[in-house]
């Protein structure tokens, strides 16, 4: 009786030892987490992230060990988020906006867990946000629309009416406006981030009312397939419908339509934080890059663009990423005449994130 | 030669047998398919049948998922035995969750235990009335029932939209469609300290409702008149008038019981796990628990059950993506083949499989 008592203490002690080792064992691969919102697929939001997620395991190798989980929808992701850090995870990237409340909740039941949730505004010890000044690649994408149209109409596919893609039509409008005085903005709200019959409607619906460049705010390829469409038999000289990669570059989808576009590029700052926490210097902090770091990366430019408008857009870029030029510099007026930026003044972040108002000169109202 | 025979009635044992040779054929064909893919079929199959049944985190999780599901589904039930096909519970579900909200927001932050029950008054007024739009339609100008419930569900959803985007928008919310969280007395009670739960489990005061409710629906489907006047509707509607049945009130009844229910589901979920009013809240739970009533086959019972299996296949699947590396796609082939299963057998309830040359007439 004896004998079994020590040696039940004996495995006892083993086992506790065993354990402690395995802790402070530092060799063990950092495990990272990433949540997506739609299915992987080839292109598109959820795409860009996986890209930075294989980019990570590209840098780290070994050292770190990756899992995700690809269609989760927003209205039901605190399990899925929650059973991702009781697995023991190190890192967790929650890749929406909808996982914003999950994301915070869990993060308060597992404080030694990191998290990082996507385009976001709340934070706690353990959770960071992040998200894209993809604004800047608006401007850029202005400065093109507003000097290849031929109508002086662009066409704009909008998703929801949130201040993220608000401050992309502002950005656009305002740099098409500063190069064609002339130009005209038309916006068809589809209600979707992904639905490849609506937003071709929407291209169709925009190009029958003379729009020739389409710009967009979903993450389908369906408008600049029907962009590419309009270049079918023409003569030589003869130019069709523009439009402009989203999210993804989208080249094989419009080599002739294509313009340019805005790629969302996560892998410099997925890598940052993975580094940061291996190193132990990680820390709850809000990121919003841009052009600068390569968040917001702009697309090749189509070969049809003049040589002096490639090298404006280009200009822009350069003077953006080097802090020189802010999209929104005023004077700047909203859409019912009122003052928003005095002479010279930029406007600031909190403004920006909030954004519910048309700049002056955008027709229509923000549905509701 | 192998040839289907009608049975002279219904088997009684391959009404309830069928189910389950529909999981063991899901099985078989699901391992053949996860071993194509280049994965362990046993490991497989177990992380998504077995291990959400063992971990006890994932047990908490099936009963979350199962309630909206089974309390649904139980409404509909009445419906589909009186043959009144109420599609739209998905449309209920979302005007009960946005009543229950709006009631919720309008009291924000006045503790009141009287607030949750006067949530769910609002949650269940809210579908009853949703679905006493076709209700009337129907009696009144014998307009189709599916249709108008159904196209009822893409107007609650806009409805939805629009007011998280207007008069329920969080103000301190730089502008996103969404409500801002609940205070405490709007958000419906976590059982924890409950035996049998985790410690951070999510299992509210809803779960224990449906589940309460269950043997409730039963007693009055079975013992209560109007379970049997339902049933007479459904399986003979001239015998049902000949005995005093008014068909209106049959209609009125079960579209509204149906209502109320789904309605009390979004109220729920809007107050339970969500917490808030979101434009992401519904799951198309509406729906599913069409496929529910009837795997429960319109039996409360029945339908509990059905309702764990289909969270079952939910939460296994996301496990199997997060151990096993599945692709989503392939879950979802997964799920597919269990309803295609479980479908395509029941023809086994109504005749049997013959081998070899006709006999002769029984």
């Amino acid at each position: 009786m004896k004998l079994l008592k020590s040696l039940g203490l004996a495995t006892a002690l083993t086992l506790a030892t065993g354990g402690v080792m395995a802790e402070s064992h530092s060799e063990d691969p950092l495990k990272v987490g990433f949540i997506y919102v739609g299915p992987i697929g080839d292109f598109g939001w959820s795409y860009q992230h996986e890209q930075g997620r294989l980019a990570v395991e590209e840098e780290f190798g070994d050292a770190v060990e990756t899992t995700y989980i690809e269609s989760v929808p927003e209205g039901d992701s605190e399990r899925v988020i929650r059973r991702m850090a009781q697995d023991g995870t190190d890192l967790i990237f929650t890749t929406s906006f909808g996982y914003m409340t999950p994301t915070l909740r869990v993060a308060e039941q597992f404080p030694d867990t990191m998290f990082e949730h996507a385009t976001g505004y709340q934070r706690a010890d353990n959770v960071s946000t992040y998200s894209g000044r993809f604004y800047e690649g608006r401007t850029v994408q202005g400065i093109l629309a507003g000097h290849m149209t031929e109508s002086n109409v662009i066409g704009y596919i909008a998703s929801f009416p949130i201040p993220e893609v608000i401050r992309g039509i502002n950005a656009s409008y305002l740099a098409a406006k500063s190069v064609n005085p002339d130009v005209e903005f038309k916006i068809v709200w589809v209600s979707t981030w992904f639905d490849p019959a609506k937003e071709a409607d929407a291209a169709n619906a925009l190009i029958e009312q003379g729009a020739d460049v389409i710009m967009q705010h979903t993450d389908s390829t369906a408008p600049m397939t029907i962009a590419e469409a309009t270049w079918d038999g023409l003569e030589q000289g003869e130019t069709g419908i523009y439009a402009f990669g989203q999210a993804s570059d989208m080249m094989e989808f419009g080599p002739n339509a294509r313009l340019s576009s805005i790629i969302d590029n996560w892998a410099p700052y997925y890598i940052e934080r993975v580094q940061a926490a291996m190193d132990g210097t990680w820390e709850s902090a809000d990121a919003w890059h841009g052009i600068d770091q390569g968040t917001t990366t702009i697309g090749a430019f189509n070969e049809n663009i003049p040589e002096d408008v490639a090298a404006e857009a280009t200009a822009a870029m350069e003077a953006i990423a080097a802090g020189e030029l802010h999209p929104f510099t005023g004077p700047i007026n909203k859409q019912d005449g009122s003052v928003w930026l005095e002479e010279g003044e930029t406007a600031d972040d909190g403004t920006l994130l909030g954004m519910n108002f048309y700049v002056e000169g955008i027709e229509g109202a923000i549905p509701n | 030669m192998i040839r289907l025979e009608p049975r002279l009635a219904p088997s009684r044992t391959m009404m309830w047998g069928t189910p389950v040779l529909a999981v063991i054929a899901t099985m078989i064909a699901g391992g053949i398919l996860f071993a194509i893919l280049g994965k362990n079929p046993v490991e497989a199959i177990w992380t998504i049948f077995v291990d959400p049944i063992l971990d006890p985190y994932s047990r908490d999780e099936l009963f979350v998922k199962a309630a909206p599901l089974v309390l649904i589904a139980i409404g509909l039930s009445f419906g589909f035995r009186a043959g009144i096909w109420n599609i739209g519970a998905e449309g209920q579900f979302i005007v009960g969750a946005i009543a229950g909200a709006a009631v919720g927001l309008a009291f924000y932050g006045t503790p009141a235990i009287w607030l949750l029950p006067l949530m769910a008054l609002a949650g269940m007024a809210a579908g009853t009335f949703w679905a006493m739009i076709p209700a009337f339609l129907k009696v009144r100008y014998n307009a189709n029932e599916i249709l108008v419930s159904l196209m009822l569900v893409y107007v609650a959803d806009q409805l939805l939209r629009a007011m998280v985007a207007g008069p329920l928008r969080n103000p301190a919310g730089f502008n996103f469609p969404e409500s801002r969280l609940f205070h405490d007395s709007a958000v419906l009670p976590l059982l924890q300290g409950m035996p049998g739960l985790t410690q951070y489990t999510r299992v509210h005061l809803g779960v224990l409702i449906a589940l309460i409710l269950v043997p409730l629906a039963w007693v009055l489907l079975r013992k209560h008149v109007l379970g049997f006047n339902i049933q007479v509707m459904g399986s003979a509607p001239r015998a049902a008038r000949f005995s005093g049945v008014r068909p209106s009130s049959i209609v009125y009844i079960c579209l509204g019981l149906s209502g109320a229910l789904a309605g009390l589901a979004g109220l729920f979920e809007v107050a339970g796990p969500a917490g808030q009013l979101v434009p992401a809240l519904p799951q198309g739970y509406g729906f599913t628990a069409i496929i529910v009533a009837f795997l429960g086959r319109l039996n409360p019972l029945g339908i509990l059950a059905a309702g764990l299996v289909m969270a079952l296949t939910y939460i296994g699947g996301e496990n199997a993506q997060l151990d096993l590396n599945l692709p989503r796609a392939a879950i979802s082939v997964f799920q597919g083949m269990l309803l295609f299963f479980l479908l395509g057998l029941d023809i086994l309830v109504r005749y049997r499989i013959r081998f070899g040359a006709r006999g002769i007439a029984q």
